[in-house]
């Protein structure tokens, strides 16, 4: 049997969204051929969470789910210390999902200075300076479990990852989750009437999508090989980026009818421009429901 | 294009916008203008294919010409309050200075909407003016300066308020010089559109 790659899956202030979310890879029993988790939180594994904690394990990547604060322990030992430890020895360590990688959600909670492993939000953090070159960024919530798995087999394969400044993998972050999106007919001509749920209309206008600068390849690589959010009719939150999550995600915030936020890289000008003009035809066909019988 | 053809066209523009603010649109022709700028019929058609394409170039240019003007008080680093006076400054000046611009805009984009359907749809033909005042306003909400509002019904405020006492004066009977009203009007606008 081919050699397994060791991996830890190592909890801190999470709600285990990445570890469910994981195990909805489709292709999980080829995986487990080619990795071993030394221990993960809800799949069998050798060692139990004390034994990782105390004994000194083999292991060659840490994952790390959930926002970090010097207060908060795993089998009564603070989790930094556990990261400190396993990081002398991994080769790389990846933060799985946006509370790992930029404190996310928790950040609101009791715990003190929530951060993720190297930026509390946008803000840059020294405290495990000496490990940000091995360290890649899966940030989501959840994290894309094909986004996980691949990058995984790319460490595996000691593949060189071209990593943004936030250390994502551009293969993935590069791309906004506007890209690829099938309601970019209704953005390009701004037809805004959308339902929840249904099939027309973008949702870019009132409904709060983010999509236009989320960072995510959601409607490039589908969520179970299916659908993504925006498919769905339900506006993307942003999930990846470091200021989620943001509040009243479902309305767009506008000043006086234009959007706070526009497509990364489109000055306010050039967006006018372009909106005014689009705005000015009445395509029929996108007004319309798409079956109407 | 040459600026040499490019600056003929202006001059076609300018001329023809003085014909027809003055004159009426239906009333000017090809050869009226061509008469004013010593031109033959002939050659003015290698500038401007039909009449109905030069009104709509002179819409544009008019655009143009402001947005400019005002993108120039978007750019400057002063108060909301302060923006709402220079946009009405700049306003009544070209009303002042060069009113057949105004007149084109009022009596003849407004009044002769059959002529712009086509190429002029929604608000394209005056887009780079439009532009700018929505930056005015989107600016002005997000400091915290104005009330956050549909675009329109401030827009309406704004400029329906500038267009009538433009036509006003135009009719003859503003009893005194638009620069007179700047005070109040910019007292007034900032006050309907302020928190």
């Amino acid at each position: 049997m081919k050699k397994r790659m060791k991996v830890l899956w190592l909890s801190a202030i999470a709600c285990n969204g990445n570890t469910h979310s994981f195990l909805n890879y489709p292709y999980i029993e080829q995986f487990l051929n080619d990795f071993e988790f030394i221990y993960h939180p809800v799949i069998d594994s050798d060692y139990t969470l004390q034994e990782i904690v105390l004994k000194d394990i083999p292991c060659d990547i840490l994952l790390i789910e959930g926002s970090l604060s010097d207060e908060f322990k795993k089998a009564d030992v603070s989790v930094i210390e556990i990261i400190k430890k396993y990081t002398k020895k991994v080769k790389k360590i990846v933060t799985v999902g946006t509370c790992a990688t930029f404190g996310g959600i928790f950040r609101e909670s009791d715990y003190k200075d929530v951060s993720g492993l190297h930026f509390n939000q946008e803000k840059r953090i020294d405290k495990f300076q000496d490990i940000f070159k091995k360290t890649v960024s899966l940030s989501g919530c959840p994290t894309h479990p094909e986004v996980l798995a691949n990058t995984l087999y790319a460490i595996k394969k000691s593949a060189e990852l071209h990593l943004d400044s936030f250390l994502r993998p551009k293969e993935y972050y590069a791309y906004t989750v506007h890209n690829g999106c099938i309601r970019n007919e209704y953005f390009e001509y701004k037809v805004d009437k959308h339902k929840f749920g249904e099939l027309e209309g973008c949702m870019f206008y009132d409904n709060g999508c983010q999509a236009p600068f989320t960072h995510a390849s959601c409607n490039k690589i589908l969520w179970n090989e299916v659908n993504s959010k925006t498919r769905a009719g339900v506006p993307c939150v942003g999930c990846t980026e470091p200021s989620f999550p943001k509040q009243n995600l479902f309305i767009t915030k506008k000043n006086m009818g234009i959007p706070e936020n526009l497509p990364i890289g489109v000055g306010k000008r050039a967006y006018l421009t372009l909106a005014g003009i689009s705005k000015a035809f009445k395509i029929d066909r996108l007004e319309k429901k798409l079956f109407d019988d | 294009m040459s600026d040499r053809k490019q600056g003929k066209k202006e001059q076609i523009m300018q001329v023809a916008l003085e014909l027809f603010a003055s004159k009426g649109f239906y009333s000017t022709t090809i050869p009226d203008i061509a008469t004013s700028l010593k031109m033959s019929v002939g050659n003015m058609y290698n500038y401007f294919k039909s009449k109905d394409i030069l009104a709509r170039e002179i819409i544009k240019y008019i655009s143009i010409y402001l947005g400019k003007k005002i993108r120039v008080i978007n750019e400057e680093d002063i108060s909301t309050k302060e923006k709402t006076r220079k946009i009405i400054e700049i306003y009544f000046k070209t009303a002042t200075k060069k009113p057949e611009m105004i007149d084109y805009f009022l009596r003849i984009y407004l009044s002769n909407r059959e002529v712009f359907k086509d190429g002029c749809e929604g608000m394209i033909c005056v887009n780079e003016f439009v532009t700018e005042v929505m930056i005015y306003f989107e600016e002005g909400v997000k400091c915290g300066d104005l009330r956050d509002q549909d675009f329109f019904s401030a827009f309406g405020l704004f400029m329906g308020y500038l267009g009538g006492m433009v036509f006003l004066k135009g009719e003859n009977i503003l009893p005194k010089e638009l620069d007179s009203y700047i005070d109040d009007i910019s007292f007034n606008i900032y006050k309907a559109l302020s928190l």
